[in-house]
């Protein structure tokens, strides 16, 4: 299987898409949050693309901003594709970001667990509610803010 | 004219033996039909993630055997080879063959687990089982051999293995692929042509290859629609091309059909098993502690792997900040996403029917809930 590059992947989806592209490195594509719906329409619909599997959903907290992962793969050329987006910047407390649930339904249960263990509302989700924990649990685990009163292996000192 | 009867919830598990741990299921029937069905996770949420994140990269192995209790092996090749990635450390070929073997013998378990539970809540009560278990205690009584455990292996290091298999194990190994087709025969002319095996897994739960592929379902599922996608083939990761195996498919995307692929893939993964014996030679099983050090500190970035686990895609998202523990780690879990279209599947089936799909499917619950 061909993984896409990203620069050039991202300068076939600028030039259907203006401004969507935000930066690009060899692996992944980082796209505008408001477009990401309209990117992934495009890479899943487009033949030369074609990305009919949405091999995995995630998302990272990195402090300042969270970010989601789209792994995309195409059974038809044979090819894989990573894309980001960036979201909640400045701790935003209920981040948003459109839902690519009537794209792909594989996508359902992995945002669902997003919206669970990291607290990122997905919009136009059908029925998006936590999905691993129980309702009424307290914050979202997988947040670096998220205290927990585990007893770590590692000392701390030693993390950095 | 058809009479209409009244709608009844019923609450299927978390504790219930027929759903391979504690799954939960809120089941809507009208009469026998099921015309409902709202699945429920999460009662076996450890959180291996976030666990990960205040452990070493070593450590998290012994994370992974507990996701997929029924294939850490596999577990333990996927979380290794991403690991590998992100940190650009050459494996030896001992060490990778070795990981083959363990990983393949691991699917067969797996397979026979899936088959064995299968016929289990198809009413046949002990004897397949028994047939498969039997199998099953083999392949594990090898694992042992191979690093001590039977179940929880953590057998897997960055760059190879942590051992270097004992010759009683290549005795057990040799003897174990002369038997084994003999015993999957056996198991064959027991379940394949059988009548009530036909009568209650013919036509139930079909699929078809867009709503899978659409739905994200891959592994075995997905080829019981007639799609070839096995990534072993298609994206092949340690050295898999260097092996010849055949990708079973069926297109009737029926429990049947799930039940067959399965059998068919025991045979195949012994083929791989086979040439692995005949490539191995003799050698370090990983790199030494100059280049691979116990604490690693793999460089700023992220990467995805995935394999063909058991289940299906089995992928391990990995990100690192530079220290001696993930930033990040989330598992692609084969088990929750072939789920998804568990209510499709269901709805207008019979409540019998409800078990042999969920048998069919395959799931485990460690990997639904991590």
């Amino acid at each position: 299987m061909n993984e896409w590059n990203g620069k050039i992947l991202a300068d076939e989806i600028n030039t259907h898409i203006p401004n969507s592209v935000v930066s690009s490195d060899k692996d992944s594509v980082n796209v505008e949050k408001e477009k990401i719906y309209e990117v992934l329409k495009f890479l899943k619909e487009t033949s030369g693309f074609s990305f009919d599997l949405l091999s995995s959903v995630t998302a990272v907290d990195y402090i300042d901003h969270f970010e989601v992962v789209y792994h995309l793969k195409s059974l038809i050329t044979l090819s894989k594709a990573t894309i980001k987006t960036k979201l909640g910047f400045g701790r935003e407390d209920q981040p948003e970001i459109d839902s690519v649930y009537s794209l792909w339904k594989g996508a359902d249960f992995q945002e669902r667990e997003i919206f669970d263990l990291m607290g990122i509302y997905f919009t136009n989700h059908p029925n998006l509610k936590r999905i691993l924990l129980w309702d009424g649990f307290p914050g979202h685990p997988l947040r670096k803010d998220f205290v927990t009163n585990s007893q770590s292996i590692i000392p701390s000192e030693d993390l950095s | 004219m058809s009479i209409k009867s009244e709608p009844i919830t019923i609450n299927l598990g978390p504790q219930h033996p027929s759903t391979h741990g504690v799954f939960r299921m809120r089941v809507t029937f009208d009469g026998e039909t099921i015309i409902d069905v709202e699945p429920i996770f999460g009662y076996l949420h450890r959180g291996s993630e976030k666990l990960a994140e205040e452990r070493t990269y070593t450590q998290v192995v012994t994370l992974t055997d507990r996701m997929d209790y029924v294939s850490s092996m596999l577990n333990n090749q996927g979380y290794i080879l991403a690991v590998e990635k992100l940190t650009n450390i050459q494996p030896e070929p001992r060490g990778v063959w070795l990981r083959m073997i363990a990983s393949e013998l691991q699917r067969i378990a797996s397979h026979l687990v899936a088959i064995g539970f299968l016929i289990q809540d198809l009413g046949a009560w002990g004897t397949p089982l028994t047939y498969s278990m039997r199998e099953r205690e083999k392949i594990l009584q090898m694992f042992e051999m191979l690093c001590g455990a039977r179940i929880t292996n953590s057998y897997m290091r960055p760059g190879g293995v942590f051992m270097d298999a004992p010759q009683q194990f290549w005795d057990s190994l040799s003897s174990f692929i002369d038997e084994f087709p003999a015993a999957v025969d056996e198991l064959e002319r027991l379940l394949t042509s059988n009548e009530i095996i036909f009568s209650r897994t013919k036509g139930v739960a079909i699929l078809t290859p867009e709503q899978a592929i659409n739905a994200s379902i891959t592994g075995p599922i997905l080829r019981s629609t007639g799609v070839p996608w096995d990534l072993r083939k298609n994206d092949p990761y340690d050295y898999y091309e260097k092996v010849d195996f055949d990708i079973p498919v069926h297109d009737a995307g029926d429990n049947y059909s799930r039940y067959l692929l399965r059998v068919q893939e025991m045979r195949e993964s012994l083929k791989i098993v086979k040439q692995c014996v005949d490539f191995i030679e003799p050698g370090p099983v990983r790199p030494h502690h100059d280049q691979v050090p116990f604490l690693l500190r793999p460089p700023k970035g992220d990467c995805y792997v995935a394999i063909e686990g058991s289940k299906g895609e089995l992928g391990f998202y990995l990100v690192s900040d530079g220290s001696i523990s993930p930033y990040r780690w989330h598992v692609r879990s084969s088990s929750l996403i072939n789920l998804t279209l568990l209510r499709e599947m269901l709805v207008g089936t019979l409540f019998g029917d409800l078990f042999v799909t969920f048998g069919g499917i395959d799931i485990n619950m460690g990997e639904v809930d991590r």
